[in-house]
């Protein structure tokens, strides 16, 4: 069977999955739409929230920029970890105490403020929209790549699949089908991980494999062999760290707080039946999410050292040291089809050169050789995952599931990300400020509604994406760093903070994080309206705009205390909420609201 | 013991616990993970500098124990203090 027909076969199965799952968890009230009816088993909502969590960039992306950032990278595995130690003490149990649906309205309720609620809201929306339009287009480039379907019918189709499970079954219906999608994700990741430590390592565990020796006998550990070939290539060494200590440490922390301040995670620890449970569960998150994130340094360093061995076969500089361009294998072919990787014979003896030119000494060492210039016009990050089945030889089954994985990826991130948004409008706007006295039958239709027209936006935003769509990063996780995270610790830890500090210190986080990445990234991201150029020597020292929501994070601490000392403390009832939010006692009363 | 006096604390020691919990956070992902990473680097267990073991497998896997180290303790706590949910 050939691969195209082997991938739509799978491909095909996991969705009829998906929609065999949407069938049988349908949502018959707002609380099963919004929370799946807070029944959840921790160890299935940890691998709902895995699955939520790990988009198409995490799948398909992450490993790859490991490959070239060697240590750097370090800063996404901590960063998109770390957040779930903060969310599992210092958030997840209390908001799951409080035992509402939304995370706005915890703000909203918390400092007695509808004016609050919006802000949350508005953050909430803008973050989850950038967030989403990455895995529509992530749903298309799969179904692009590994089914030759046009981009626009991939995105439309995992429109319709998000559509049929989303619309029917919100969020009960979306927690079933992402433990499903989690179980193909790490499937298709692991597999092909483990090939490939079994034969460059002879160690069959990835995590293990990156620090052992070499199966070819020569006893040198893969790490150390990766520096060396690098470096002789003119690159900076694998394991050492290329950027500034100050931006690094602020990069993690913004990825850390913005994680756990983003709201389509923490919404996921409404789902579970009680406080302890929503401890326990953010553990058992990380379980899954590590399973993945402790596995991709290996699948990058491991990439990396394969494609550099392809190329790079001899001797550096000796004249049949470099793989012959007649002789490339066939995923090379593959692949430079696809425009992904790319490579022009600049000094016309037929043989590939793959280094560094962008360092001086190593270029006027290089040209000694006869070389001129980089031949490797491109080297696309992505490809690292998505080919790396087929340079270790694994069968096409492989590869098909690999298909299946990054759009499992892509699908159920998409899906939670689309239920934030949706209960955002039919619950925090709707019910909360439009239509208070709507009824459940009602608001549950709204929600439908809501959901649909999420979808089709964010279909829409996939296959026109706006220029901003690739400054996901720095914008998702510099609003929920700077707004969404410091407002939820607050109500939580300090019991005297008011709404008049909470909402100033919401707009300063947040204000002071937009001005600092549309100063460097252009007014709303229009380009040529950008004050300075994005470089390290015009940043406030050395902090790139992507670094910045932990110190957003910091301006909305202080200006909130501050406000709030000099401001009348918040009412009696609302201190006694904080005080029953701190206590687990007492939570089942508080589901039937 | 009066009901308010428990409940302070409870607080109290649920607070000193995530601080425990938070230094050792702080500590093995910032400071082995990053601001010492070069000073660690310098000694190797199996093939991994030590510094970049942290920061790229170490981190996560304690990351998780602290978890469910506080999880357990937390639950121990609130039996303790009888808040604990049925």
């Amino acid at each position: 069977m050939d691969l195209k027909t082997l991938t739509f076969i799978v491909v095909g199965a996991t969705f009829a999955l998906y929609i065999g799952i949407a069938f049988w968890a349908r949502a018959s009230s707002t609380g099963e739409f919004y929370v799946a009816g807070k029944g959840v088993h921790p160890v299935l909502n940890g691998m709902a929230t895995a699955a939520d969590w790990m988009s198409a960039a995490s799948f398909i992306s992450m490993a790859g920029l490991i490959a070239f950032l060697g240590y750097d990278a370090s800063v996404y595995l901590m960063g998109w970890t770390g957040g779930y130690v903060l969310l599992a003490l210092l958030l997840a149990p209390y908001l799951r105490k409080f035992g509402k649906f939304t995370v706005p309205e915890f703000i909203g309720d918390r400092f007695y403020s509808k004016g609050a609620r919006l802000v949350a809201v508005i953050c909430l929306i803008v973050a989850s929209i950038t967030y989403v339009i990455g895995q529509m287009k992530g749903v298309g480039v799969a179904f692009g790549r590994f089914l030759e379907v046009p981009f626009e019918i991939g995105v439309l189709v995992g429109m319709a699949i998000v559509f049929i499970y989303a619309v029917m079954g919100g969020m009960k219906g979306i927690t079933y089908t992402q433990i499903a999608q989690y179980c193909v994700l790490i499937f298709a990741y692991t597999v092909p991980a483990i090939f490939i430590a079994l034969n460059l390592t002879g160690n069959p565990i990835p995590q293990i494999g990156l620090g052992s020796t070499m199966s070819d006998g020569s006893g040198v550990h893969m790490l150390d062999k990766l520096d060396q070939i690098v470096t002789d290539l003119g690159f900076a060494a694998y394991t050492a760290q290329k950027g500034t200590t100050l931006n690094i440490f602020l990069l993690t922390l913004s990825l850390m707080i913005g994680t756990a301040g983003l709201p389509h995670v923490i919404v996921r620890f409404f789902t579970v039946p009680k406080v302890s449970d929503a401890r326990i569960s953010a553990g058992w998150a990380l379980v899954f999410i590590a399973i993945l994130y402790t596995t991709a340094p290996a699948v990058g360093a491991m990439a990396r050292l394969n494609l550099m061995n392809t190329i790079q076969t001899g001797e550096v500089g000796s004249v049949d040291g470099n793989l012959a361009y007649a002789d490339r294998p066939e995923w090379f072919k593959n692949w430079e089809t696809t425009g992904l990787l790319q490579f022009e014979d600049k000094n016309g003896d037929g043989r590939i050169q793959y280094y560094n030119d962008k360092d001086e000494a190593f270029a006027a060492k290089a040209a000694g050789f006869g070389w001129q210039g980089n031949e490797m016009v491109k080297v696309d990050r992505d490809i690292m995952v998505l080919a790396n089945p087929e340079i270790a030889k694994l069968p096409n089954w492989v590869i098909a599931l690999v298909a299946a994985g990054g759009l499992a990826a892509a699908l159920s991130t998409a899906a939670g990300l689309l239920l934030a948004i949706s209960s955002a409008v039919s619950h925090d706007l709707i019910k909360g400020m439009i239509v208070p006295g709507i009824t459940e039958k009602k608001e549950l239709l709204a929600s439908r509604l809501s959901m649909a027209g999420a979808i089709a936006v964010a279909g829409y935003l996939g296959m026109n994406p706006p220029g901003f769509a690739a400054q996901v990063v720095a914008l998702a996780f510099g609003l929920a760093a700077s707004s969404i995270f410091p407002a939820l610790m607050m109500g939580i830890f300090n019991k005297k903070m008011n709404r008049e500090g909470a909402i100033v210190g919401m707009l300063v986080g947040l204000l002071s994080t937009l001005i600092y990445i549309f100063w460097f990234k252009g007014w709303f991201f229009v380009p040529g309206t950008e004050m300075a150029a994005n470089t390290p020597d015009n940043w406030f020292m050395g902090i790139s705009p992507e670094s910045f929501g932990a110190v957003g994070a910091m301006l909305n601490f202080i200006a909130a205390i501050i406000v709030s000392k000099v401001t009348a403390a918040p009412p009696e009832h609302i201190q006694h909420l904080v005080e029953d939010i701190r206590v687990p006692k007492g939570s089942a009363a508080a589901v039937d609201h | 013991m009066s009901q308010e006096k428990s409940r302070q604390d409870y607080w109290k020691r649920n607070l000193r616990l995530v601080t425990l919990c938070l230094s050792i956070w702080f500590v093995v992902s910032y400071l082995f993970g990053i601001v010492l990473v070069d000073q660690l680097n310098a000694i190797s267990i199996g093939g991994y500098e030590l510094g970049f073991w942290f920061a790229q497998q170490g981190s996560m896997y304690i990351f998780v124990v602290l978890i469910f180290f506080y999880a357990w303790r937390m639950n121990k706590l609130d039996r303790e203090f009888d808040v604990h949910e049925d």
